[in-house]
């Protein structure tokens, strides 16, 4: 009965009391555009980013460990960027790709962010701080995150190569991407990207129709086949963009491709349906495919990876207790359990020794060490995902990620890159 | 111009509140569309300046005759055909549909629940209605399941989809809707005793439909083609995912350069293909006047 009584009022006491708050709010100078600390109390952020990381089971997990309430705003990659552009107070923290920062960073949307307030950042993997996986220099060519990971100051508008206590983004999560196969309808062993352009799997091959990351796996595929070697493949100039061009349109005109896809989904579909037996894909699609019981290998190919990375940054009008919040749920993030999370699908945590943590030792020797697995291997979400004995498609992390040629990358002829591609589309 | 002096102020004032809506969502936005297609941009923003660079990149190529047909007029070429055969299906079809409910089903009860029934796959969203023709017209879908179990064809036939026949059927069974109803609520006005007075001055089934109805029925067709003509004309999603993402369109180039912030040359492909649809709509306007006829 009391309980009743209690629900009757509490509209009221709801009303008194947020309005109470929102004037401490304002008295305290909180309020800047659309605060992410409403009046209610329960400190909440407004996550953006691409819908890859967002997962339910973090939300909940983070509520419980800090009493921070996420939510979650999912955009394509491109929109993601449009959106720190253009409307900087719709969101609290963003969780963008470091190939964006030649584009966001000279608009002094986001903040630096201070590595002093992250309790891991000596832990953070070399990959991001040196461009190197364990003592050995990897890859570099495209917007390595290297290369723009470090700020002259708080509120730079531009890189340095030396490091420095700002930083872009905080890194969180990367990953070496390949292509994907149906090994039970190929039939064969695939070992280089050149295969994308075989003749043999004319009609049956795919790649992404996103400019920025087609682009790459083009050029992969192009130096694969001896057309062309690029000085830098994540700079090319106008004629070396010409030449990619011609190349896959060429390909595309004479029935090479399926079709292209720009959405996760539509890469699950084409691969479980069969319409294609050989394309671009991202490792949780590889894992979507598979938990469907169809064979899918994420194969890794003699001329190696195309990497990409991600991490967290705030808009620069972040302020007080705002920021405050946002780096807690930083350091949550990198505390062990979102990493071993990430390493459970595929992904790879900034910071591998708490995540070891959070993993039983046999994921760890699957996952990380690239042995084969002595019991079977669950996704997050409790579907297997492969069985006792299977070894990880590439191997180990220091094979996988020693091995990446390139980065996902913002180019200097961007403008002209996205024209030629749209071009090939009509072709 | 005279009627609209004498109207009471009553009227004036009624017809304020759409015509701000109209300024402000519609025409201001569009007026902006128009400057910022000759403004500059970089990487992260948009630069205010009059430059003709925008219209004249869309166009670059298009008057060398010795190359190939360039990008922009194959992409309007492959639209406009897209356009022409998706209103052609969609026509007779809704026209027959419409012509069966308002003609055929005598019951107010019956032409409801009729009508209803073609509303059915709006309640679902156009991506999944799409979507729903790839387990069907897949490689391994039904239809070449079908074709090679009964010896009909010896291979799975490829052109069944992301082609642009299945972009075709995927307008088709999206917008007939379209024309149906502008057409039927056509037919529902004409009166019945014109039909009863040609049947019995002796003209046949076929007559009556060409000189009596399909007359009176101008304005739904006109209607009904505009819906039609300008869906299709703007479809980037449709032609995307019915065609593989391989076949071009222009609400496809306008989007990809939205999403690259490249705002001022998608505000100036914007505005050609707005004259170009407002272009159409005038000759189809022209045929007929509407509002005569409403």
């Amino acid at each position: 009965m009391s309980k009743k009584i209690n629900k009757k009022i509490s509209r009221r006491n709801f009303l008194k009391s947020s309005t109470a708050l929102a004037g401490a709010a304002v008295g305290s100078g909180l309020i800047t555009g659309f605060p992410a600390i409403h009046a209610s109390g329960t400190p909440t952020i407004r996550y953006l980013g691409t819908a890859v990381n967002m997962g339910s089971e973090p939300e909940k997990k983070l509520f419980e460990d800090t009493g921070i309430k996420i939510k979650y705003i999912s955009k394509t990659t491109d929109e993601v960027v449009k959106t720190i552009l253009t409307q900087p107070n719709s969101f609290d923290i963003v969780d963008s790709e470091y190939f964006s920062m030649p584009k966001l960073v000279p608009s002094g949307s986001l903040l630096g962010m201070d590595t002093n307030r992250i309790k891991e950042w000596s832990n953070v993997v070399t990959a991001f701080t040196e461009g190197k996986v364990n003592g050995k220099t990897i890859g570099d060519q495209g917007t390595a995150p290297k290369k723009v990971l470090y700020l002259k100051g708080p509120k730079s508008k531009e890189f340095t190569s030396e490091p420095s206590r700002y930083v872009t983004l905080i890194p969180t999560v990367y990953n070496a991407d390949t292509l994907g196969i149906r090994p039970d309808l190929i039939k064969r062993p695939i070992s280089t990207w050149a295969e994308l352009l075989n003749p043999e799997f004319k009609g049956k091959a795919s790649i992404l129709n996103i400019p920025s990351i087609g682009i790459m796996d083009a050029a992969m595929v192009v130096e694969a086949m001896g057309e062309y070697k690029y000085p830098d493949k994540g700079n090319m100039t106008k004629e070396e963009i010409d030449l990619t061009m011609k190349i896959f349109t060429e390909a595309k005109k004479a029935g090479q491709f399926r079709a292209f896809w720009s959405d996760f989904n539509e890469s699950v579909n084409l691969m479980a349906s069969g319409e294609v037996v050989i394309q671009s894909m991202w490792s949780p699609a590889i894992t979507a495919v598979r938990t469907k019981g169809i064979p899918c290998v994420y194969q890794p190919l003699k001329e190696g990876y195309r990497a990409w990375a991600a991490g967290f940054g705030l808009p620069s009008t972040t302020k007080g207790r705002q920021a405050d919040i946002c780096y807690e749920f930083i350091n949550w993030y990198l505390s062990g359990w979102v990493g071993a999370y990430l390493n459970r699908q595929g992904y790879y945590s900034a910071v591998i020794p708490t995540a070891k943590k959070y993993m039983e030792a046999y994921e760890w020797d699957y996952w990380m060490m690239g042995k084969p697995a002595t019991a079977d291997i669950m996704s997050p979400e409790g579907k297997k995902l492969a069985s006792k004995g299977e070894v990880r498609d590439g191997g180990s992390y220091e094979a996988r990620m020693g091995g990446v040629a390139c980065w996902n990358a913002t180019m200097d002829e961007n403008k002209y890159m996205v024209r030629k591609w749209n071009e090939m589309i009509a072709s | 111009m005279m009627k609209f002096l004498k109207l009471k102020p009553s009227v004036g004032l009624l017809s304020i509140p759409y015509s701000l809506i109209f300024i402000f969502f519609f025409f201001i936005p569009l007026i902006l569309t128009f400057i910022i297609s000759f403004w500059d941009y970089n990487e992260y923003s948009i630069i205010p300046d009059f430059i003709f660079e925008n219209y004249a990149y869309i166009f670059k190529d298009c008057l060398n005759f010795e190359k190939d047909i360039c990008v922009t007029f194959k992409t309007y070429l492959s639209t406009f055909i897209f356009c022409f055969i998706t209103w052609f299906f969609t026509l007779i079809i809704g026209f027959f549909v419409a012509y069966f409910l308002a003609f055929y089903v005598n019951s107010i009860t019956w032409q409801i629940v009729l009508f209803l029934l073609c509303t059915i796959p709006f309640w679902t969203s156009n991506v999944i209605r799409m979507i729903s023709w790839i387990p069907l017209l897949g490689r391994n879908g039904l239809v070449n399941d079908f074709l090679l179990s009964t010896g009909l064809a010896d291979a799975p036939q490829e052109w069944l989809l992301y082609s642009g026949f299945s972009i075709v059927l995927a307008f088709v069974h999206l917008y007939t809707l379209f024309m149906i109803v502008p057409i039927f609520n056509s037919m529902m006005r004409i009166d019945k005793s014109i039909i009863e007075a040609a049947y019995d001055n002796g003209a046949n089934g076929l007559q009556i439909l060409w000189n009596i109805i399909i007359p009176l029925c101008k304005p739904g067709i006109v209607i009904g083609s505009i819906f039609v003509i300008t869906v299709v004309m703007g479809d980037f999603i449709t032609i995307g995912i019915m065609g593989g993402q391989q076949i071009p369109s222009i609400g496809k180039i306008i989007y990809v350069e939205m999403s690259y912030l490249q705002l001022p040359a998608a505000a100036a492909n914007a505005v050609i293909l707005l004259a170009l649809t407002l272009l159409i709509i005038w000759i189809m306007t022209k045929m007929i006047d509407i509002r005569k006829e409403l």
